[in-house]
């Protein structure tokens, strides 16, 4: 049983009178891939801001690799091996699609106090660059304006920049978000190559991509935790059936 | 082989112009235009410095004008000194530009937005107070320069023709520097933050020592614009670092394209010849100028530097048919 | 002591003549996110229009209350003009384009009113003493600014909390695009609010018209203050901006009045009578800078952006 490679112990945050998280716990294995689940509203996206530096939790610990980062800055937890991509695009619109690549391998790639050489020629940034955007499929796009690109296709460049640092661990955020099925498919493909040789924390409303992937399964309610296991366990737990059902009745009273 | 675009000849045309003039003053003995051009020379270096980090950076500092009077104060008041070495005088404009940069940065970039821009005109206001406070450097009235910056001979600052080469040479290699600066590591950087300063923290980097320290570049190239300016007008006066100043060197930088190191070159020359012509028409000249700079906000963003890629890019489809 | 209670009020009237320029300002940005740097233009207008029709009419309070008219008129004309196409742009091209603004209206100004700038004498019923306490005299025009801007300070709140305009104001202030969802017709309530700040800017204007200045530029010193003030306050808050604009014209007030003389035990006469004004107008923005480094958002700020 090897140590987890992510654990978070007792993690609070509120804004005012809605507490966004609450004493939530979870633990992910390297080499895992660990679904994080729930209805809207249920926290999934402040969980990952808490994860990935963004917001300071109210209480609580996360430790990456043996490691305390619950009060590490974003650009700390980001050189640690830990990367995040962004459920709204959050790309660099006015650069090509290499550009933005490459400063993520750029953010690795030792200080950047240097004022003079063209950062454009320096293939020790573009090739690695140029991998990251063959293994997500963007090769075509590479001297494409970022802001020109499709959904789908900003989705994959997420990803590209997520990989070019060539992270431990990936801290996705919907990245099936908006995707039409073809598209889906092949991102549930390409997660799956991933998955053999990085560590991922998923969240996402995908549920078929869930089954698909997930190794565990988490699932958020109001900020907590209702459930954690095997997809199977998910599946047949009433707790969760109930949290969903009563959403999917919902939906069925308005449809 | 690249092609060349209506920009970049403009530019080279500009470039070359500008370096001729001295020529053109002996020939036609119109020495006013030297002294013109001096001045617009210099404030086009200024221009340069604050592109670096509002064009660029997208730090929008209402209070870049400060550094003009640091600078040209650091040589005005070692002047009555009676320290008139441009050796000593240069080099301590140089370091006051870049320690108050470094303080006022420090601090500033903290904030973001509007609170950015009110912070920085803030403190250019208070070293506008302090140096209207100091009675034994002329105060509110401004103070004489005897001397200009004396260097070793051949150098002879009060050469109008020397003078106008040192500072046009200062400014093309200025250009340069912030050219090679921006497509650098480095400039990579400072514009990915400009662009989502978010996500470059995200991807792994502490934009903050960067944008700090591109604050302190642009301020102390800004401090060698005001050392040069104090010795072109033989005087200096805290009004070079009241606000509205700084306001004149955003109109140059926006009016000349905020996306190249030549835009603010254009700027500085489109405004103030701009003012001289339209003085000439009109005392009430600013009355056309206020609406211009609006209309040109709304509809012209990209300045003079994006007007030229525009019509460039139709000349060439054109040529194309 | 007495010279200390008079230093305090005036400080507390220049804060409140300070206020109705913030209150306009913070309010205009708060619920249309807009940057405006020609405010002080309004200001400037404000007090040449009451000179103005004040020596037309012949009477103070109907140059007055014209000149008030007047400048919301203009406010509005502006808004309709300028800033209906700059919302919703950046912050920049705000700044931008409202400095565009003010060079045009001080070369307007300097060409209907010429460069040498204008006088609005005070009515002799105003030019008097009120007795504040036993022994103690005010000016009584200084004393009715309190009380004018104390009233206009009362209105704001009833206005901005009690009436359903006020509710629309608030509800602007932390969520713009709700409240066009509501189906309010924004534009009208843009157009008012961006009237109401001129308005005050303009009664601000008129107001320290026969104590201070009518002069080309005059705007611009002051703007900077009401700037400072927005920000510590808190952008949008109209109570932070009451706060902190007494709180900065007692400082300043106070600052001028007693600073040179600590000076004085330190350095020379001459030398503290420049050094003096200069450090007192260094403290607020001192005071800004500290409130900025401690608290981005301003002391009081208003809904979450």
């Amino acid at each position: 049983m090897s140590a987890p490679l992510l654990q978070v112990k007792d993690l609070a945050k509120r804004f005012g009178g809605i507490i966004a998280t609450d004493d939530l716990a979870l633990e992910v294995t390297q080499g895992q891939l660990h679904a994080v689940i729930g209805p809207n509203g249920a926290g999934k996206t402040t969980l990952i801001a808490q994860l990935a530096g963004q917001l300071r939790p109210d209480a609580g610990r996360i430790d990456f690799g043996g490691r305390d980062i619950t009060a590490l800055p974003m650009h700390r937890r980001s050189r640690l091996g830990l990367a995040r991509s962004f459920q709204i695009t959050s790309l660099f619109l006015d650069f090509s699609v290499l550009d933005n690549v490459a400063l993520a391998v750029q953010a690795h790639a030792g200080h950047s106090f240097r004022f003079w050489r063209d950062a454009r020629g320096e293939q020790e940034l573009r090739q690695p660059a140029r991998a990251a955007l063959e293994r997500v499929g963007l090769s075509g796009r590479a001297e494409w304006p970022a802001s020109a690109l499709s959904h789908g296709e900003h989705r994959q460049l997420e990803l590209a920049m997520a990989l070019a640092g060539r992270p431990r661990m990936l801290l996705l955020d919907e990245p099936m978000a908006g995707l039409g099925p073809e598209e889906s498919t092949r991102m549930v493909a390409m997660l799956r190559e991933l998955k053999k040789e990085l560590t991922i924390l998923l969240v996402e409303h995908d549920m078929e991509a869930v089954f698909a992937l997930a190794d565990r399964i988490t699932v958020l309610v109001y900020g907590r935790v209702i459930a954690s296991g095997a997809p199977q366990d998910i599946r047949a737990n009433a707790q969760v059936r109930e949290a969903y059902l009563g959403e999917a009745e919902a939906e069925a009273g308005h449809g | 082989m690249r092609r060349v675009s209506l920009h970049d000849v403009a530019a080279a045309a500009l470039l070359l112009a500008l370096a001729l003039l001295p020529l053109y003053t002996q020939l036609t003995g119109n020495f006013f235009l030297l002294t013109l051009f001096t001045r617009i020379v210099i404030l086009a270096l200024a221009a340069v410095s604050l592109n670096l980090i509002l064009g660029y950076g997208g730090m929008m500092s209402f209070g870049h004008a400060a550094y003009l009077g640091i600078g040209g104060y650091a040589v005005g008041m070692l002047a009555y000194e009676h320290v008139y070495s441009g050796f000593v005088q240069w080099p301590v404009a140089l370091a006051a530009s870049a320690l108050f940069a470094l303080v006022i940065g420090a601090l500033s970039l903290r904030t973001r937005g509007v609170y950015f821009i009110m912070i920085t005109l803030a403190f250019a206001q208070m070293a506008y107070y302090l140096i209207a406070g100091l009675a034994r450097y002329g105060g509110d009235d401004g103070l004489t320069i005897q001397k200009r910056s004396q260097f070793f001979a051949p150098i002879d600052l009060s050469d109008k023709t020397q003078f106008y080469y040192i500072c046009l040479l200062l400014l093309y290699g200025a250009i340069y520097l912030v050219w090679r600066l921006v497509n650098s590591r480095f400039g990579m950087v400072i514009q990915g933050a400009r662009s989502n300063d978010i996500r470059m923290r995200a991807i792994g980097f502490p934009t903050y020592r960067y944008k700090l320290a591109c604050f302190v570049i642009a301020g102390t190239l800004c401090g060698l614009s005001g050392a040069l300016l104090a010795n072109q007008a033989d005087f200096v006066s805290p009004a070079m670092l009241y606000w509205t100043r700084s306001g004149d060197l955003i109109i140059m930088v926006v009016l000349g394209g905020m996306a190249s190191p030549v835009g603010a070159l254009f700027g500085a020359v489109a405004l103030l010849v701009l003012e001289e012509a339209l003085s000439g028409i009109t005392e009430y000249w600013q009355i056309i100028l206020g609406p211009l700079l609006l209309l040109v906000v709304l509809f012209a963003r990209g300045g003079i530097d994006g007007l030229l890629r525009t019509l460039g890019g139709k000349v060439r489809a054109k040529a194309g048919t | 002591m007495t010279l200390f209670i008079e230093q305090c009020l005036n400080g507390l009237q220049f804060g409140l003549l300070l206020f109705l320029l913030a209150a306009g300002l913070t309010l205009v940005f708060g619920i249309m996110d807009l940057v405006n740097l020609a405010h002080g233009s309004l200001y400037m207008i404000g007090a040449y229009f009451a000179a103005t029709f004040a020596d037309w009419t012949g009477s103070f309070l109907l140059g007055a209350v014209l000149a008030l008219g007047a400048t919301l008129l203009v406010g509005m004309a502006v808004e309709v003009v300028v800033m209906r196409r700059l919302y919703g742009r950046d912050h920049l091209d705000h700044v931008l384009g409202t400095f565009g603004l003010i060079l045009f209206f001080n070369e307007a100004v300097r060409l209907i009113w010429g460069a040498e700038g204008l006088s609005l004498p005070l009515p002799s019923w105003l030019n008097t003493a009120v007795r504040i306490l036993p022994g103690f005299d005010y000016s009584a025009y200084k004393f009715s600014i309190i009380v004018v801007t104390l009233a206009v300070a009362a209105f704001l709140y009833v206005l901005v909390m009690r009436t359903r305009v006020g509710m629309l104001i608030r509800a602007g202030a932390s969520n713009r695009e709700m409240v066009g969802a509501l189906g309010v017709n924004i534009k009208l309530l843009y157009t008012l609010v961006f009237g109401l700040g001129a308005a005050l800017a303009g009664l601000a204007g008129l107001m320290q018209a026969p104590i201070l200045t009518v002069q080309i530029g005059m705007g611009e010193n002051i703007l900077i203050l009401a700037f400072v003030i927005t920000v510590i306050g808190g952008i949008g808050s109209v109570r932070g901006a009451l706060i902190a604009a007494i709180f900065v014209g007692v400082v300043d007030t106070l600052g001028r009045a007693y600073l040179p003389e600590l000076l004085r035990l330190v350095l020379s006469t001459n030398a503290a009578a420049t050094a003096g004004p200069a450090l007192s107008s260094m403290l607020i923005y001192l005071l800004m800078a500290v409130v900025l480094v401690v608290k981005p958002e301003g002391m009081f700020s208003a809904g979450g952006k």
